[in-house]
């Protein structure tokens, strides 16, 4: 593998685990394993640890796919990859 | 108009609908059948993948699920949507980059080893059969509560319209007819969530009504209500559930997993021109997906008050037509066990004296708000929309499998693309069959299997296609044995905890929930049997040679998005 591909791929990889730490972050963490401490804060009526969980992670699993394109699109143009 | 002659008119359009798209959209190449010609948009693909993702299962079970689970009902929400951002960061772009026609495809080429391939072909099989069974029971339940005909004629309606279209129009008529299901299923889906969101909240957005203040003026909070309520009757509290932090997060983790893995969710990834539509696809997807998933709990929510409202401790003889109907179907028991003519509903099963499916929640919803009769009809057509757009989806791949891996692929290459069209249909054919009868005489395990579905899409196809496509070095050896290690490792867990196989059969699975392994239940465990995969995997691989070049070449070429060569028969 040439230099550049290899770039390339480091970039998309450093990408990939940095939204996957916030996807984790936001399901497992919020929803899951802090739901009890985030519960005590109270989000309009709902606990917010249980709106994690049934609303807030959906919504950041839809604006990290959205963030990833644009991410990636930028990406395939630095490279040339773009078509 | 009654509530029967609007479902009458509102199945008959939309089938109608679904029936002229697949006459304008005949397949007629296999390229065509297998992926569409692999030229649609990413917003077509985008509704499809939506319509093909969610099933009876999304439309009609979920809300009800989650109305009788609280908060343990948020593994199918966050499991079922999670998923995507996997399926979008890890595979969707370098499946589409590698272009092919299916999963097995991929599984064999990557692995050059035909044993690998018919070891995924076997795993799409069993996991897309169990899921269709369901789908055609959920066509039944709708068709014999609607419009009053039996289940098993309901079924084989059902049967019938999937039939015409997916043999005739193959994937491009199954994309375009999803593309008008989705259409119709999230419009009804929607329509009865305002309402009652409105009714009850006085917000017209479900998903923030959920967590507003009643209409009735007292400035309680719904949730907090609920809460009340649940515990007053002696439910745990509505938002925290029973399940363990342990399970609770096993059993999101394999939905996620699983949900990546499944074989005709990422063929839909197949279909579209470049890479950067594929991941731009499965973006728009997960949006029209999360507007559904994000009303669902809201339904529940309202569905579950609703209920309790109307019945605890009021004479069974008031009770409003909807019981009676439902009561009909056996999927509502009445039993007044203390004989004061008042409906006890309690946690305990002691004094319980109702018995509520869960899969009616969603269908009974309008009802029980006193919706107008259409739209309790529009939930009908919707729910026949779910569960036949997944279907179709799932008899794709049965077919592929067959026609493709199997006969092309393995035991008679020299067919032409014409005869592999025919057998394509063919197979397509019986599988319906097979579907159908699954439906109409279900296993008593239909549930069960489920959770197979998704621990076995986990346990077998996620790790090896991750690795394929991030571990350059790895070899058909540690790929086939991981595979091997993790299906059986995952039909086992499920035969001795869910069918109490080893211990004397059903009776036995409740005194066994003690030694689940970590706590963990079977419908989390594929998040287990899909580690040990990874491990078996990387450990055999460690031992064994390398892959040959070519295949390094081939992995460091289908990372690269540029440079697609269109899919071809070969």
């Amino acid at each position: 593998m040439n230099s550049k591909p290899k770039a390339y791929w480091k970039e998309n990889i450093k990408y990939v685990v940095l939204l996957l730490l916030i996807w984790f972050t936001a399901s497992y963490g919020a929803g899951i394993l802090f739901k009890d401490v985030l519960d005590t804060l109270k989000f309009g009526g709902f606990p917010l640890g249980f709106w994690f969980a049934q609303q807030g992670s959906i919504y950041v699993f839809v604006i990290l796919i959205f963030v990833y394109v644009k991410l990636m699109n930028r990406l395939d143009k630095k490279y040339g990859y773009d078509e | 108009m009654t509530v029967q002659t609007w479902t009458y008119i509102l199945v008959g359009i939309t089938f109608a609908l679904y029936i002229g798209i697949a006459i304008w959209s005949r397949a007629g190449s296999t390229k065509e059948f297998y992926v569409a010609g692999g030229g649609v948009s990413p917003l077509a693909n985008g509704m499809a993948t939506a319509a093909d993702w969610m099933s009876a299962a999304s439309f009609i079970s979920m809300a009800g699920i989650i109305s009788f689970g609280g908060y343990d009902g948020s593994v199918y929400l966050m499991g079922w949507t999670g998923g995507y951002v996997l399926l979008a960061l890890l595979l969707a772009p370098y499946l589409r980059k590698f272009g092919k026609f299916t999963v097995p495809d991929f599984i064999g080429d990557r692995y050059y080893s035909k044993t690998a391939r018919l070891v995924a072909v076997l795993c799409a099989l069993l996991v897309s059969f169990t899921y269709v069974a369901g789908q055609m029971r959920g066509v039944g339940v709708v068709f014999s509560r609607f419009l009053e005909v039996d289940i098993d004629t309901g079924v084989i309606i059902g049967m019938a319209i999937v039939l015409f279209y997916a043999v005739l129009g193959g994937m491009k008529g199954i994309t375009y007819t999803q593309v008008a299901q989705y259409c119709v299923l999230i419009f009804a889906f929607m329509v009865p969530a305002i309402f009652i969101s409105i009714q009850m909240t006085g917000n017209p957005i479900p998903q923030l009504g959920m967590g507003d203040t009643l209409n009735d003026g007292s400035g309680v909070y719904l949730l907090d209500k609920l809460n009340g309520l649940s515990q007053e009757l002696g439910f745990s509290e509505y938002t925290s559930g029973t399940k363990s932090t342990m399970d609770i997060f096993a059993i999101t983790f394999a939905l996620m997993v699983g949900t990546a893995g499944l074989p005709h969710v990422i063929v839909r990834f197949f279909t579209v021109k470049r890479v950067k539509d594929a991941r731009k696809s499965a973006g728009i997807a997960l949006l029209l997906i999360a507007i559904l998933y994000t009303t669902a709990p809201a339904i529940a929510v309202f569905a579950r008050t609703n209920l309790i409202n109307t019945v605890s401790e009021q004479p069974y003889e008031s009770m409003p037509a909807w019981f009676t109907n439902w009561e009909e179907t056996g999927l509502l028991t009445f039993n007044d066990i203390n004989s004061d003519g008042l409906v006890q509903y309690t946690a305990s099963p002691a004094t319980n004296e109702l018995i509520v499916d869960r899969d009616i929640m969603v269908l009974a919803n309008p009802e029980i708000a006193d919706l107008p009769a259409w739209v309790i009809a529009l939930v009908a057509a919707g729910g026949l929309a779910a569960a036949l757009s997944t279907a179709a989806g799932l008899l794709l791949v049965i077919s592929s499998s067959v026609s493709h891996d199997l006969i092309k692929k393995t035991f008679k290459p020299t067919i032409s693309e014409k005869q592999e069209l025919w057998i394509a249909r063919g197979a397509a054919t019986i599988a319906v069959i097979v579907a159908g009868y699954f439906g109409v005489n279900p296993p008593g395990f239909v549930a069960a299997v489920v959770a197979l579905a998704f621990g076995l899409a986990a346990a077998s196809f996620f790790p090896a296609i991750v690795l394929g496509i991030f571990y350059k070095r790895m070899n058909k050896e540690g790929a086939i044995a991981g595979m091997i290690v993790g299906i059986s490792l995952m039909l086992f867990y499920i035969l001795k905890f869910k069918f109490g196989f080893f211990d004397g059969g059903k009776e036995a699975i409740l005194g066994l929930q003690d030694d689940w392994w970590f706590g963990i239940s079977p419908e989390g465990f594929g998040s287990i049997a899909m580690l040990v995969n990874f491990v078996v995997a990387i450990t055999i691989n460690y031992f064994t040679p390398a892959p040959p070049s070519e295949i390094q070449e081939l992995v460091e070429n289908i990372r690269i998005p540029s440079g697609l060569e269109n899919a071809n028969n070969n």
